[in-house]
């Protein structure tokens, strides 16, 4: 069963000359249970996706079934199934937490009961009890985005939408996040997830679709993704500058003349097919042929090489050319 | 770690009555109860009517000299217009804020009525007014100022107000919706308040000013506001115009209240339905 389905979803704004296509024929399929980052820079479509997706935004083409119900035709049936939170923390500043989740609660038409028992639930699984009554204005940004997840799963929802749950938090607040939406996927909860980081979709989701300029250009789990642009390699960076040569030897001997080298960062670079089995062996090589080494590592293609690889260009590079049009995304 | 018990929302395919009125009454109460904790608003609401009064009482009160009329007495009404003329500015204030902030796409994303958003605006700053009302009326007691014709005729001239509000309420949520941002709406989405205040007979006898403002503060919706009020509270209203309002004054201030809705609700509603779905 596909928790969302989406065709061929186009939405444009503005129109005539100025008409900026935003979305230009997405088709997503999100199979219950799983992750699905959706991942692109500033300004590739993403969040336009989800306000389609979340009902908030009719397309102008297409169609998309989310949790069993067609957005357009049945978008309150829809409403009652997903939950959403998005990049601008769209909580009541000031409203405390628990009077935040109990407004959401009794908009979800709980009644005032069961609003505050769920609030109390869910004030608990976050670790805010603490700060349960005090407003939103005295929380920092973890603590807002905390609540406004919390916010977006008072009724189980079907499908969680998450429109970069991470973006401008610090790096440790962000690792708290990450956490809290482990707990959600090892329940089993169907999650899309958009980012505009790489390692965020890395570390969070199942499967994850590359969307830039309103299209997908590249779909797959990120270990199809990074063998798109081939293996593991082998980096080494070799202490004194006069032993690259003879290390350079030594790794072209063990690799059949596949080494690259940097003079200039003294670092030496060749493919492996063996792991860290290949990482030992050119350890014990270098050592028998004394060469001493400041740093050695087995490195995996990241995503942002997948993103140069397929775009040319760095997903970062766009970030701040295309901010001034964020909003708009 | 709780065991996570959620319970699940129903579905409904539509929103019935009951529920419109159930989820505008939840807005509201969010509305007042996060309104009242930010410091402008309980200013607004409890410092500046208070002041309003007396300082229009007690420093004007003097220096405006209007000939065989206890200036108190023809005073007080028109603050009170004022005071609901200018209950635009939380409606506006407000939607814009939470236009900014995403709250209203949050709003959209749940199983709740769409009236909700604005209806629990209107009827929380109705609310508000009526409570900053009920503290001019009590700082007026207070100055000297009263009634004079009887109980019923001074619900009648508070109802009248109130109806004044909630027109304004609309024009308030139009401006608010329109302009993208809370700080705009409070400073050039307001501005064009005073003119239209002062160019009225709150505060003054029109036939004092140059022709054509006069002809223009006849006409003013707030000076048939408030010259209806001073004629059912029983104060002294000054009227030595030929204009139609002047002469029937709460016949005109309703049918002016009734014009600015049935203009800016539906704008107001329609800028919603657009705004919120960009």
């Amino acid at each position: 069963m596909n928790a969302i389905t989406a065709e061929g979803l186009v939405k444009t704004f503005g129109s005539g000359e100025k008409a900026v296509k935003a979305v230009g024929g997405v088709d997503l399929v999100v199979p219950e249970g799983t992750v699905v980052g959706l991942l692109g820079p500033n300004g590739a479509g993403k969040t336009t996706t989800v306000r389609m997706l979340t009902t908030l935004l009719a397309p102008d083409a297409g169609r998309a079934v989310v949790a069993g119900h067609d957005v357009v035709r049945e978008p309150q049936a829809v409403r009652s199934k997903i939950g959403l939170s998005g990049q601008y923390a769209a909580v009541d500043e000031n409203l405390t937490g628990r009077e935040n989740l109990w407004l959401f609660g009794r908009l979800y038409q709980l009644s005032s009961k069961e609003a505050s028992k769920r609030a109390a639930e869910l004030l608990e699984q976050f670790n805010l009890t603490d700060a349960a009554d005090r407003t939103l204005k005295t929380y920092s940004g973890g603590m807002r985005r905390r609540l406004d997840l919390a916010g977006s799963l008072i009724v189980r929802p079907q499908v969680l939408f998450l429109d970069e749950p991470t973006t401008g938090l610090d790096p440790s607040s962000r690792l708290d996040l990450w956490d809290v939406i482990r707990e959600r996927v090892a329940e089993g909860s169907t999650i899309l997830l958009t980012t505009q980081y790489l390692e965020e979709a890395d570390a969070l989701a199942d499967d994850i679709v590359v969307i830039d300029h309103g299209v997908i250009i590249a779909q797959g789990t990120a270990d199809q993704l990074k063998a798109q642009i081939g293996g593991e390699r082998i980096e080494v960076i070799v202490h004194d500058p006069e032993a690259l040569g003879k290390a350079e030897q030594v790794l072209n001997l063990g690799s059949g003349g596949q080494c690259l080298r940097d003079d200039h960062t003294r670092k030496l670079t060749v493919p492996t097919h063996t792991g860290s089995k290949g990482l030992i062996q050119v350890i014990r090589d270098l050592d028998e042929a004394g060469v001493g080494i400041d740093d050695i590592a087995l490195r995996r293609p990241t995503l942002d090489d997948v993103f140069v690889k397929l775009t040319g260009r760095h997903a970062e590079d766009e970030t701040q050319a295309e901010t001034a049009q964020g909003r708009a995304s | 770690m709780t065991t996570d018990v959620a319970p699940t929302a129903a579905a409904p395919s539509r929103v019935g009555l009951n529920q419109a009125f159930a989820d505008a009454m939840t807005i509201t109460w969010r509305n007042i109860r996060a309104g009242w904790r930010v410091p402008d608003n309980q200013i607004y609401m409890f410092i500046q009517p208070i002041m309003f009064v007396l300082l229009f009482a007690y420093v004007f009160g003097g220096a405006i000299n209007v000939p065989g009329v206890d200036y108190v007495d023809f005073l007080m009404a028109g603050i009170f217009v004022q005071t609901m003329a200018f209950a635009c500015a939380p409606a506006s204030v407000g939607l814009a804020d939470d236009m900014q902030k995403g709250l209203i796409d949050r709003f959209r994303s749940l199983p709740m009525a769409r009236s909700a958003v604005i209806a629990g605006r209107v009827i929380a700053d109705l609310v508000n007014q009526l409570i900053v009302l009920v503290i001019m009326i009590v700082c007026g007691f207070i100055v000297g100022w009263t009634f004079h014709n009887g109980f019923g005729q001074f619900l009648a001239a508070v109802g009248l107000l109130m109806l004044f509000a909630f027109a304004m309420l609309w024009v308030g949520a139009l401006i608010g919706l329109s302009v993208g941002s809370p700080q705009v709406a409070a400073s050039a989405g307001l501005i064009w308040l005073f003119p239209v205040v002062f160019m009225s007979n709150v505060f003054v006898d029109p036939s004092s000013m140059p022709s054509v403002v006069q002809a223009i503060a006849e006409w003013n919706p707030v000076s048939a506001i408030a010259s209806g009020a001073r004629e059912l509270f029983g104060n002294q209203s000054l009227v030595q115009s030929e204009a139609w309002p002047m002469q029937h004054p709460v016949a005109a201030a309703l049918l002016w209240c009734l014009l600015i809705i049935a203009v800016f609700a539906p704008l107001a509603v329609r800028k919603y339905k657009k705004a919120s779905s960009k």
